[in-house]
């Protein structure tokens, strides 16, 4: 019985979302009384000792420059390997792009119940039951899991990522690896960007914005808070801004500390994406707005006047 | 070319969510029934799109639930798409949903199986993967655009901060995302030629769910908006630093 958690890689740098995955699961070993382990595939160029920071008490490493890029097919079987080799019956995944590729596959793989999207440790005071968000985060479930060997897909930004002291073993994990049939030609990233789910705060603007050349204030205001950008849909459709800015029930949906809505009226389609913020701000000139509703701080103004002013104002206390 | 495409039935999105039975099922009075929007803007659309290109494409949907689901299938199928099934039964557990699509699948032998990203109600992302695995198929998820040259499919999906492009030989898997192709509107030609278009039902194969829902619950009410002053941006910042302790 162990707790085994996919350290998920980009360019051999350990995401952020991992780091939460590696503290819930040692977090929920300890809550079961067992070890927690990590597993990373490709190549790292972390010293994969330091995850031990985390809670993790060893990390299996296996080194294969096919596994440098993902396939799915892979690296679920070489998870589901290092899983029956030692004796995992928990196995955790961040919930991110990646996630979203093994987990369900490891699932159907080793016919283990998988809760996709958990925000909180499971309670296993009588059987095994984890909570997750539906209704794109208008409400959540407890599902109970019912196979001996259990995966859970923890969600972006819902769990903290927790240090302390300790190292970790390194040992590499030799694993039959077939040659990839996914052959990745290319890969783009925005260098510097925060990207959207990852990000801790998230600055989103609407329709209220009039069109895309009035982006450079939330950009300004973005940058100062080093901050993600995202948008309302009718901003995405109408091209004004990339679609994988586009947030809500039909976007992507996150849980930033911070969410600064800015001429967005707050229809039901979109607070569904981004009513689990911790905290969220709204600046919009019409005070019945809906999103008033759902917000923690509120502006009544105009976004033209209110946002260079508040990104002057953030900076002078950053500094 | 034979595409499948995964379609699923969900409440509208301003649908009322409430619970009934003790909070262990969804309170489905009044709810009106779409197709999962994820399933008919960039799966089903992207399917018609290729079919569209190369008339010997045959496009099959597939849905798993009860006969309330047909309505939204014939929907489904109004859009376009030669025929569909439905797997006669309801269950909540992915596993148990993809055992039956993998199973409907090895039998038609498809080139490739379509599904959305995500269903809004449950939004599990699972469907499509679980369903590659047991088909033994390489899995594009979260694509945002899919080529097809011969028998081989160029596919990029969406990572953090950015895209990746990748070469996969058919057969596949593909859960669609935002990008893949836009929304369309089903005409009155296809609304009419969608009833006598066949709708196959069968019934599921045998199979354990892995999961199952204890309850659910709604999330805790804010507790109501401070406003601030237009005029008095540094209150606000104030707010957000000390109290929020969000900066
Ligand atoms: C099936 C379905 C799925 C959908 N999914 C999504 C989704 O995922 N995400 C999403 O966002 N939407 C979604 N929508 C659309 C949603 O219903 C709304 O239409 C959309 O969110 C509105 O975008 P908006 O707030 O930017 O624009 P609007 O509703 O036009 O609001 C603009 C706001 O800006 C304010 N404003 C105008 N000028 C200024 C100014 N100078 N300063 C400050 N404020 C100003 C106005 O008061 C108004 O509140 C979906 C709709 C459907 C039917």
């Amino acid at each position: 019985m162990s707790v085994l958690i996919f350290v998920d890689i980009a360019e051999g740098q350990v995401k952020k979302v991992s780091l939460e995955a590696l503290s819930y699961g040692a977090k929920l070993a300890e809550q079961l009384g067992t070890s927690a382990e990590g597993v990373v595939l490709g190549t790292p160029k972390e010293d994969l000792a330091a995850l031990g920071k985390y809670g993790v008490s060893k990390i299996h490493h296996v080194s294969n420059p096919a596994l440098d890029h993902l396939d799915a097919q892979l690296y679920t079987k070489v998870i589901a390997e290092v899983a029956g080799s030692t004796g995992a019956t928990v196995i955790v995944f961040p919930n991110n792009m990646d996630g979203k590729s093994i987990a369900p596959r490891l699932s159907a793989r080793l016919k283990a119940g998988l809760i996709s999207g958990a925000v909180a440790l499971p309670d296993t005071s009588n059987g095994f039951i984890v909570k997750k968000n539906v209704f794109s985060g208008k409400a959540f479930a407890n599902i109970s899991i019912t196979t001996p060997v259990k995966i859970i897909a923890l969600n972006p930004n819902a769990y903290p990522v927790r240090t302390g002291e300790g190292t970790a073993t390194v040992a590499a994990f030799e694993a039959k690896v077939d040659s990839p049939r996914v052959k990745v030609i290319s890969s783009t990233k925005a260098s510097g960007e925060v990207p959207l789910t990852e990000a801790e705060v998230v600055v989103s603007a609407g329709r209220g914005l009039k069109g895309p050349e009035n982006w450079g204030m939330v950009e300004e205001l973005a940058k100062v808070l080093h901050a993600a950008t995202a948008c309302s849909r009718p901003v995405a459709d109408a091209h004004w801004r990339p679609h994988n800015e586009h947030v809500g029930q039909t976007g992507i949906a996150i849980a930033p500390n911070l969410y600064i809505a800015i001429g967005i009226s707050g229809a039901i389609q979109h607070l569904a994406g981004v009513n689990r913020s911790k905290v969220i701000v709204v600046i919009n000139k019409d005070p019945e707005a809906p999103f008033f509703k759902a917000a923690d701080y509120g502006i009544v103004g105009d976004a033209f006047d209110v946002v260079p002013k508040l990104t002057e104002a953030i900076r002078k206390i950053k500094a | 070319m034979k595409i499948l495409v995964c379609i699923s039935k969900t409440p509208d999105t301003t649908a009322k969510i409430a619970f009934t039975d003790n909070n262990t099922k969804f309170d489905t009075s009044g709810v009106q029934w779409i197709i999962n929007p994820y399933d008919e803007w960039y799966a089903l659309v992207r399917a018609i799109e290729l079919k569209e290109k190369d008339a010997s494409t045959i496009v099959h949907l597939v849905t798993v639930g009860g006969a309330d689901a047909e309505p939204i299938i014939r929907k489904a199928l109004a859009l376009g798409g030669d025929e569909a099934f439905r797997v006669n039964a309801d269950s909540h557990d992915s596993f148990y949903i993809a055992s039956q699509i993998a199973s409907i699948a090895k039998e038609g032998a498809y080139d490739l199986v379509f599904t959305g990203k995500e269903t809004i109600d449950y939004n599990g992302s699972s469907i499509g993967g679980m369903v590659a695995e047991l088909l033994d198929f390489p899995y594009i998820s979260l694509a945002s655009k899919f080529e097809l040259n011969g028998t081989k499919a160029t596919i990029t999906r969406e990572i953090e901060g950015g895209e990746e492009t990748a070469e996969v030989d058919l057969p596949v898997v593909v859960s669609a995302a935002k990008g893949m192709a836009e929304q369309r509107i089903p005409n009155m030609r296809g609304i009419m030629a969608a009833r006598t278009k066949p709708l196959k039902v069968s019934e599921p194969v045998a199979v354990e769910a892995l999961t199952s829902v204890t309850s659910f619950g709604l999330p805790p009410a804010k507790a109501g908006v401070k406003l601030v002053p237009a005029d008095n941006v540094d209150e606000l910042v104030r707010l957000l630093h000390e109290e929020a302790k969000a900066l």
